[in-house]
């Protein structure tokens, strides 16, 4: 990897700062997929700002929500007991994330700012769009088996491999920023962006702004909520297509109802006409087959990802069913 | 179980006699080995998959920090044993193993075209990404599928119409094409990548100008120690090789590759030793991999069940530049009684790199094939797989037309059936259930030479009673050194505890590659000899003293253990080891046995069998496969150690597994650059993907194989294992994968 200063402050003021006035530095938490990307050879920061030092491990009750630090560890997060009780869901994405090892390291904001695993944005052998802008996307003709079903463009076909992020999409989070023009909230379906014409700028953080917690807001799902993942392996892998489902039931009637997707677009991908096609409606399959038919609109396919046009209605079928004890 | 010699230690679970150093990591392997003054060498890729190099700008990693030296092929020590020829085909069509920096071309994508020498690794990494090299473009063919009409007849057979790899009629040819009941499919197997935890590394280190040292991830101590003096055209004798420890190589150490000479080759040009290990992106492309392939087979038979006709088909890829080729269609030839036979291999030369074998190797990717082909016929026929291939049994080998040595193959499946709870199976496709996921059972059988080979091995017996004994073969992880300390103290009668192997190390005496599942056939029967050999010695010592009470007393009138000898009809009259030694005033008794096969080989046909079982549960929703239970039967001979033995057979069927559900590099043919070259990318089994394990050992000794009556298990452990999930997945979904690996997305 390149050769870079590294700086440790333990204020978020000194971070911001520092990241702000220097075009080339960039914060570092976990470093889970920073440091590969640093040896790769995609990303040459020539300063690393560890923000490790910063208070913003805690997770608590705030205001009707529970905070997250954006500095709490994946691990911690998955097992915590508040998150556990009020938010099952998130806890079941970031279960399903990577592997033991690497939620013990990677941190919640890190898990927001993780870039595409598109194996050409890896190689710096080969055009990407997204490294390079300019040079064309070599996914849409290539290896696009992982790759978008919804909301790319002719720019980009990646897709994001969060899954804490589907379940946060799903949840109705919010983004906690500090920046040099002060504080901010993001809502946590705008946080990423869509590829568009600019598919380097994966999200709407300004230059220098810091993640410092997300909020979860309180919901009636935690009885009926499901994360399903569906990958090539039984762990360890990132999503074909996953599912966050979350359900308020009342009689058997679905009352209100939560859906997102990862694995299939730029961003996780909240699928709200779904929710609606879902609330009001008998908890059966028949309604949940409906929805995913909602859910599916607009969908296409490339070469090699063409099953998620199958795979993922069934996984949204399959993840209801689960949050909703049919399964 | 006791058979003839085996008194205390063969068969045993005995602990691995390196456990202790290889958990603590005292155990020294090839990349943590430190010379004083070593420098660090990387390697750096092309950019294309075939071409010449234009022009290579090494100026900024020159000026780099730490930077020794940018070594390309304009400015490389040249190797002086290299074949002086434009391409590597013309002086031998079969070609030779890629000359590293030899001359501006470029075979494959990624191939090594710099090496960037600094005094760390980090710094070696850093500059290795600033050199810069531009290219010749030439039209590269990568692409498989689309090129399978240009495949060839390999060299080999070409030469020799007696040779293996021609093409086999037995009876009529292609005789099921005209039966009523047949079947014929096409099976693909996509490159499978070595990809053992250690990776390939070696220190290079000229003692003298024609004098080299390497400690090199190697199979194949011998055979590195021969490439070697051959590239540099030094004396063998001159050529050390050490390879004490070996962190898993499953084939791809049997081949000396690009990486192993550039280190040398830095080595040479700074005048201090040169550390060079690959990245993990690095082991897809230069080393070897199982080849991508594709089968077809056609199969007919009665409608009682008995096999009229098969007729196999094989391509295998392989480089531009050197041809690859294996045993994909042995197992066609005689694992069956069908009266007609036919196969066909042919290899298709393509701009990557050169192939290798893969445990298993082309006996696993043809028993894919074979096994599923029969699953299939027995689905058309309406009989139990089980059934079927009970139906089809062979006493006698149909190929060679000679006995087996022996054969319990049967037995090994009736166990194996009754551990797995077949007679759950359903006869009917995707009709049993558990809640959601649908059942299913399958089964592949796999079956392997028992070869063997000529070994030498030098024992020695010190006063104090300890012995060491010493073979350059290798451990790359079956637990070849603690098998071999059991061989020892059956035979000389002497403690485990008292014995050290020392293996890893061109200094010791000869022994063939770690490969094919030979080394315990091989070096064990070597172990053995030694060790009669020095009892031997010993007795002589004994009866030749006057004093001794053993006076006139023959060889076999003696009885060897716990480290003494005694008379067998008088118990009380004995020696120790150490005793006679010193009697004889000797610091060291020592022996040097050979080892080899002899005419059985000719008069039997000797295989070693297994068969697989597994039980595999599908979501019919998202197409999820779970292997939920396996059992591993091998018809090995004699166990040596069931606990290492054990483990090799779980580690192949995870390898299975891996075959059949996971594992495939893919190429963007476009580019002809592989685009899965992680672990992340690339999904070997992890643990939630294996079951539990059982393993059977049939456990009944060969003598016709090896004096200690056993054969390998190396590569059974793995072969037909894939086969037996994708039957399985069949019998759970009723939906037959031809092409693996069998993901989600061909199971909605």
């Amino acid at each position: 990897m390149n050769q870079f200063q590294y700086v440790r402050p333990t204020k978020n003021k000194a971070a911001i700062d520092t990241v702000t006035k220097d075009p080339n530095a960039t914060f570092i938490a976990g470093g889970t997929n920073l440091l590969d990307l640093m040896k790769r050879g995609v990303v040459m920061p020539e300063k690393l700002v560890d923000i490790n030092k910063l208070p913003l491990r805690k997770i608590e009750k705030e205001s009707g929500a529970v905070r997250i630090g954006a500095l709490a560890l994946n691990g911690v997060v998955a097992e915590d007991k508040l998150v556990l009780e009020k938010h099952p869901l998130l806890a079941q994405a970031l279960d399903a994330g990577a592997s033991a090892q690497l939620r013990n390291m990677a941190t919640v904001g890190g898990n927001m700012m993780q870039r595409t695993r598109c194996p050409y944005f890896y190689d710096t052998a080969l055009p990407c769009n997204k490294r390079e802008p300019g040079t064309g996307c070599s996914a849409i003709e290539g290896y696009n088996r992982m790759h978008a079903i919804f909301g790319f463009s002719d720019k980009c076909i990646a897709t994001h491999p969060s899954d804490m992020g589907v379940a946060l999409a799903a949840l109705d989070a919010t983004v906690l920023v500090s920046g040099p023009k002060g504080d901010r909230k993001i809502p946590f379906v705008d946080f990423h962006r869509l590829p568009g014409d600019t598919p380097q700028i994966e999200t709407n953080l300004q230059k220098g702004e810091l993640i410092v917690a997300v909020d979860v807001p309180e919901n009636n799902f935690a009885k009926h909520a499901h994360y399903l993942k569906v990958r090539d392996r039984a762990s360890y892998a990132f999503a074909l297509v996953s599912v966050a489902a979350a359900l308020d039931i009342e009689n058997n009637t679905i009352k209100d109802a939560r859906l997102a997707m990862g694995g299939v677009a730029h961003k996780p991908w909240r699928l709200t006409e779904a929710e609606k096609a879902l609330v009001g409606k008998p908890v059966s399959e028949h309604t949940f087959r409906q929805a995913a038919e909602v859910a599916m609109r607009g969908a296409r396919a490339f070469e090699h990802n063409q099953y998620k046009l199958k795979l993922a209605p069934n996984s949204i079928v399959q993840a209801l069913k689960t949050a909703a004890g049919l399964a | 179980m006791k058979d003839y010699f085996f008194q205390d230690t063969i068969g045993k679970p005995m602990d691995r006699v390196d456990g202790r150093v290889k958990v603590t990591g005292a155990a020294k392997y090839s990349a943590e080995i430190e010379l004083p003054n070593m420098a660090h060498g990387v390697l750096v890729g092309s950019t294309i998959a075939k071409g010449r190099i234009k022009n290579i700008d090494t100026k900024a990693a020159e000026r780099a920090p730490g930077v020794l030296a940018v070594l390309h092929y304009q400015n490389a020590p040249k190797v002086p044993g290299y074949v002086q020829a434009a391409h590597p085909t013309e002086p031998k069509p079969i070609g030779q193993p890629h000359r590293v920096f030899y001359d501006d071309k470029v075979y494959f994508n990624d191939q090594p075209i710099a090496l960037v020498l600094a005094d760390t690794l980090e710094r070696a990494h850093y500059a290795a990404k600033l050199v810069k090299a531009s290219y010749e473009e030439e039209k590269h063919t990568t692409n498989f599928a689309k090129n399978t009409d240009k495949a060839i007849l390999p060299t080999a057979a070409k030469r020799n119409p007696r040779h293996g790899l021609n093409d086999y009629v037995r009876g009529k040819e292609d005789a099921y094409k005209n039966e009523p009941l047949k079947i014929e499919s096409e099976y693909v197997i996509p490159s499978e990548m070595h990809n053992p935890m250690e990776l390939q590394a070696i220190v290079a280190h000229w003692e003298a100008d024609d004098k080299l040292t390497v400690y090199d991830k190697t199979q194949a101590v011998i055979g590195t120690q021969n490439a070697f003096a051959r590239e540099w055209k030094i004396p063998v004798e001159n050529v050390k090789v050490i390879a004490t420890y070996v962190g898993g190589a499953f084939g791809n150490g049997l081949h000396t590759w690009p990486h192993e000479t550039a280190a040398i080759i830095g080595a040479k040009k700074l005048g201090r030793p040169v550390k060079l290990m690959l990245t993990r992106e690095q082991m897809f492309t230069m080393v070897g991999y199982r080849p991508h392939a594709w089968q077809k087979v056609g199969m007919s038979a009665t409608p009682d069940g008995k096999i009229t006709a098969i007729t196999h088909e094989a391509i295998g890829q392989t480089s531009s530049y050197e041809e690859f080729t294996e045993s994909t269609l042995q197992q066609t030839r005689m694992m069956y009684t069908s009266p007609n036979v036919t196969t066909r291999y042919r290899i298709l030369p393509l701009d990557i790199s050169t192939p290798i074998w893969m445990r298993g190797p082309g006996e696993a990717t043809g028993a894919f094939a074979l096994e599923s082909a029969l699953d299939e016929m027995a689905h058309v026929l309406k009989i139990d797989p089980l059934e079927f291939r009970l139906k089809n049994y062979t006493e006698r080998d149909p190929e060679k037309n000679l006995p087996w040595s022996t054969k319990f193959l049967k037995e090994a499946m009736l166990m194996g059936a009754e551990k797995i709870g077949w007679s759950n199976r359903p006869m009917q496709p995707g009709t049993l259930r558990d809640g959601e996921w649908q059942v299913g059972y399958g089964m592949g059988v796999g079956t392997f030479g028992a070869h063997r080979g000529r070994a030498t091995v030098k024992a020695t017996l010190y006063p104090d009673g300890k012995v060491v004994m010493q073979c350059a073969t290798t451990d790359i992880g079956p637990g070849t050194g603690t098998a071999m300390v059991q061989i020892a103290a059956d035979n000389l009668g002497v403690a485990p505890e008292q014995i050290t192997f020392e293996l890893g190390s061109s200094l010791f005496p000869p022994s063939p590659s770690q490969g094919g599942s030979a080394t315990v056939a091989s070096v064990g029967s070597a172990v053995r000899a030694a060790s009669i050999a020095l009892k031997q010695k010993l007795a002589s010592m004994a009866t030749g003293n006057a004093d001794s009470g053993f006076r006139g007393a023959k060889f076999e009138d003696l009885t060897f253990q716990n480290g003494q000898v005694s008379l067998n009809n008088s118990p009380g009259t004995k020696l120790t080891y150490s005793d006679i030694l010193k009697q004889q005033g000797l610091p060291e008794l020592e022996v040097t046995e050979e080892s080899k096969p002899g005419e059985e080989r000719q008069k039997y046909s000797l295989y070693s069998y297994s068969v697989h079982f597994a039980e595999v549960k599908v979501h019919p929703l998202t197409g999820q496969a779970r292997v939920t239970k396996m059992v591993s039967c091998a018809d090995a001979g004699k166990i040596v150690n069931m606990k290492t033995a054990g483990n090799q057979m779980i580690g192949g069927a995870v390898g299975g597994i891996g075959m059949a559900l996971t594992e495939g590099a893919v190429m963007d043919v476009r580019f002809g650059r592989y685009v899965t070259k992680d672990f992340a990318e690339y999904h070997v089994p992890v643990h939630a993907d294996t079951p539990p394990v059982d393993v059977i050992f049939v456990d009944k000794p060969d003598f016709i194989s090896t004096p200690m009556g056993t054969k390998g298990i190396g590569e059974i452990a793995t072969i037909g294992v894939a086969p037996a999930i994708a039957n399985a997945i069949f019998n759970a979904t009723g939906k037959r994968v031809r092409e693996l690996p069998i993901t989600p997305d061909k199971l909605i």
